[in-house]
């Protein structure tokens, strides 16, 4: 996994409460196998006028002017801005691998959904809380200054303005910011305490056996 | 000893160690498999060069791509054949306790074959790639959906790191009233404390109207539990979840049998156990649900009416309700017994079991659907459920008033298969999640219970199933 320290990147808006992961990448697009490639299907159905499949040569379908990625200012962006619950619905990881294959490095909402912000974790994407008005105030930001940039620095744990006038300090588990930081395989790590797990594994089929 | 809740017995007695900040190394006893979020695991652990930590926790089944008609074609479409042959080289490379695959007698939903063949068991830890795990919390398990990710993680460690969520008790007192059903309680829910009300939390359910559903009831309102926000649902073993799994090809028999129903009569809260959150509902002031928008809590009664956005004061709501209305094609303040409807759909796993199927069966019986629905179809949720409905004669009663009698798998709760709505087409569904293009692209999905799916089906728009019966 890629490491997290510091990232500064363009901000993206997107103005809307509860965006599913249905939205975030559709179900006909669920049907690889592979961990890649999903950014161009990325918000397929709000980004694209045409109905979207798999294969399709998404350089030769019509966009939706209207969406904010779609639009100049925003192309290229690493953050995106987000309304409250973003990520809710289907467990897919298929969309923090959309949103990561698309470019995206870190989200800023108010909240989000539990799976999806556990997913993102694992991806390398750091899925960033502050309060609804820190929030409204980026939004009305990125709406005011074209070419709008963040910093964010993990281990500091902040969002800063490029020209210092606002910083915003956000929270983050200690351990998940450890394996972010690092960009560590968790499961190597959890295999460190195999030994661990075989004996409450022997004491369980012990106690439960018919759980075996 | 403080007083434990039923989630926090479920907890505790899974962790294998626990870091300074809270993190803890949880053990999952059943990790449910399927093929749209496994392949890629697979991959990894291979590439990692490491092998499953212990297969006979494994149940798995094809059901997400699967076709529902011409099973003697085989997988037709090359994108879902190709997830489905990988999941089955998959079980033939590694193993499984119990593997379903395509066509097989015992397939289905995995949330359905999981609870109907006992292998979900109280005192579980039970993960799955897929939200809708929540469902098996019904028999006193702690049940919740993972990422691919995680997936790889309890293949190769039979542990997730993970958090404990804070507790919610929701207490629904009361009794349902007659032409109610375990899914409008979970609607009804939604539409209290909303599809973020739960977020951060695991749900116990509990109260008199709580202990008198069936383990089918049970399982809708777990099933749910994510479209309130919350990863797990539960409910206390009592009576009924006990003899439900009595007899069933994985539970415990003869003495260990007893043994297993010593402890299970555990596993409910303590009195006087503390939840950081408790929401009461009164059943008897719930009517059957239908939503009208694009996500689960934008939910009224049949009594009741489309929204009006000029009456919504917070911005952000407003502009939701106007989108949704926008994408549903509905006015304000529309009746919701004005809604017609092209389409219906029986099934999912919120709604495929045997029970489900009686009830719309009893509503469809000796009618006829109504000539403006194009297509009603009934998917029932494992090959199981579709034996034992057949033996009761529900799919005669279903194809004599024009429905289409399918066979088991997800369907079209998300259409990965062939089975979809066309842009604009509206749906009476059973189905979880009326999000935008969930059920086809430009698809309009209402949320109904199966008895009102059926009663819509007939009357070609929505009615109130207590007055149709």
């Amino acid at each position: 996994m890629q490491p997290f320290r510091i990232v500064t990147g363009l901000v993206a808006p997107l103005d809307r409460a509860n965006v599913d992961t249905d939205a975030i990448i559709p179900k006909q697009f669920l049907k690889s196998v592979n961990r890649s490639g999903f950014g161009a299907n990325l918000f397929d159905s709000w980004r694209y006028l045409d109905k979207g499949e798999p294969g399709n040569d998404h350089s030769k379908r019509p966009v939706n002017p209207d969406f904010a990625l779609n639009q100049p200012r925003y192309r290229g962006a690493q953050i995106l801005l987000a309304r409250r619950n973003f990520g809710c619905g289907s467990s897919r990881e298929h969309a923090p691998w959309a949103l990561a294959d698309y470019g995206f490095r870190a989200l800023i909402a108010p909240s989000y959904a539990d799976i999806f912000f556990n997913n993102c974790y694992k991806n390398g994407l750091l899925p960033i809380v502050l309060s609804e008005s820190e929030v409204a105030r980026l939004f009305d930001d990125v709406a005011a200054f074209p070419g709008f940039r963040l910093t964010i620095d993990l281990e500091r744990q902040t969002v800063g303005t490029t020209d210092g006038s606002a910083t915003f300090k956000f929270e983050v588990e200690p351990f998940r910011k450890h394996c972010l930081l690092n960009g560590l395989d968790e499961i190597g790590l959890t295999l460190t305490h195999a030994g661990e797990i075989a004996a409450f594994e022997a004491k369980r089929k012990i106690e439960q056996p018919w759980l075996f | 000893m403080t007083a434990r809740t039923l989630y926090d017995k479920l907890w505790d007695s899974h962790v294998v160690r626990r870091e300074a900040d809270g993190t803890a190394l949880l053990y999952i006893d059943r990790h449910l498999v399927h093929e749209v979020t496994s392949p890629q695991a697979f991959e990894g652990l291979k590439l990692a060069g490491r092998k499953p930590w212990r297969v006979g926790s494994i149940v798995a089944t094809a059901d997400h791509n699967t076709p529902t008609q011409h099973w003697d074609r085989g997988i037709e479409d090359p994108t879902s054949r190709v997830q489905v042959d990988a999941l089955d080289a998959n079980m033939r490379q590694y193993g499984a306790k119990a593997y379903f695959p395509f066509r097989d007698r015992r397939q289905g939903i995995v949330h359905v074959i999981g609870p109907e063949n006992g292998a979900t068991l109280p005192g579980m830890t039970v993960v799955c790639g897929d939200s809708h795990t929540s469902t098996h919390g019904a028999f006193g398990c702690l049940a919740f959906g993972i990422g691919t990710t995680e997936v790889e993680h309890v293949l190769a460690t039979q542990c997730l790191l993970t958090r404990q969520s804070k507790s919610m008790l929701v207490r629904v007192d009361g009794a349902l009233p007659f032409g109610c059903t375990a899914k409008d309680i979970a609607l009804a829910v939604i539409g209290k404390i909303g599809t973020a009300g739960g977020s951060g939390y695991a749900i116990e359910f509990g109260g008199p109207a709580i202990e008198a559903l069936s383990m089918e009831g049970r399982m809708t309102v777990c099933n749910m539990s994510i479209e309130a926000g919350a990863r797990a649902g539960m409910i206390a073993v009592d009576d009924k979840t006990i003899a439900y799994l009595r007899g069933l090809p994985f539970a415990p028999s003869a003495e260990m049998w007893d043994r297993a129903v010593a402890y299970w009569r555990t596993l409910s809260s303590d009195p006087g156990a503390k939840f950081d959150r408790v929401v009461a509902v009164d059943a008897a002031t719930i009517a059957p649900q239908v939503t009208w928008g694009t996500s689960p809590e934008m939910v009224t009664t049949i009594e009741g009416r489309v929204p009006d956005p000029d009456k919504e004061r917070d911005p952000t709501r407003r502009d939701g309700i106007e989108r949704a209305l926008l994408y549903m094609g509905l006015a304000p303040n529309t009746p919701m017994t004005d809604i017609r409807i092209d389409k219906v759909f029986i099934g999912s796993c919120t709604n495929s079991r045997i029970e489900d199927l009686r009830a719309a069966a009893a509503v469809v019986s000796g009618r006829h659907k109504a000539d403006n629905v194009k297509l009603a179809m009934v998917v029932p949720g494992s090959g199981l459920v579709k034996a034992q409905a057949e033996r009761e004669g529900l799919d005669r009663v279903f194809t004599a008033a024009g429905f289409e009698w399918r066979e088991p798998g997800c369907s079209m709760c998300l259409a990965m298969n062939e089975d979809r709505l066309e842009p604009g087409e509206r749906c009476a569904s059973t189905s979880n999640r009326n999000f935008e293009g969930r059920q086809g692209t430009g698809g309009r999905t209402h949320l109904v219970s199966p008895a009102m799916a059926a009663a819509a089906a007939i009357a070609g728009h929505f009615v109130d199933v207590r007055r149709h019966s």
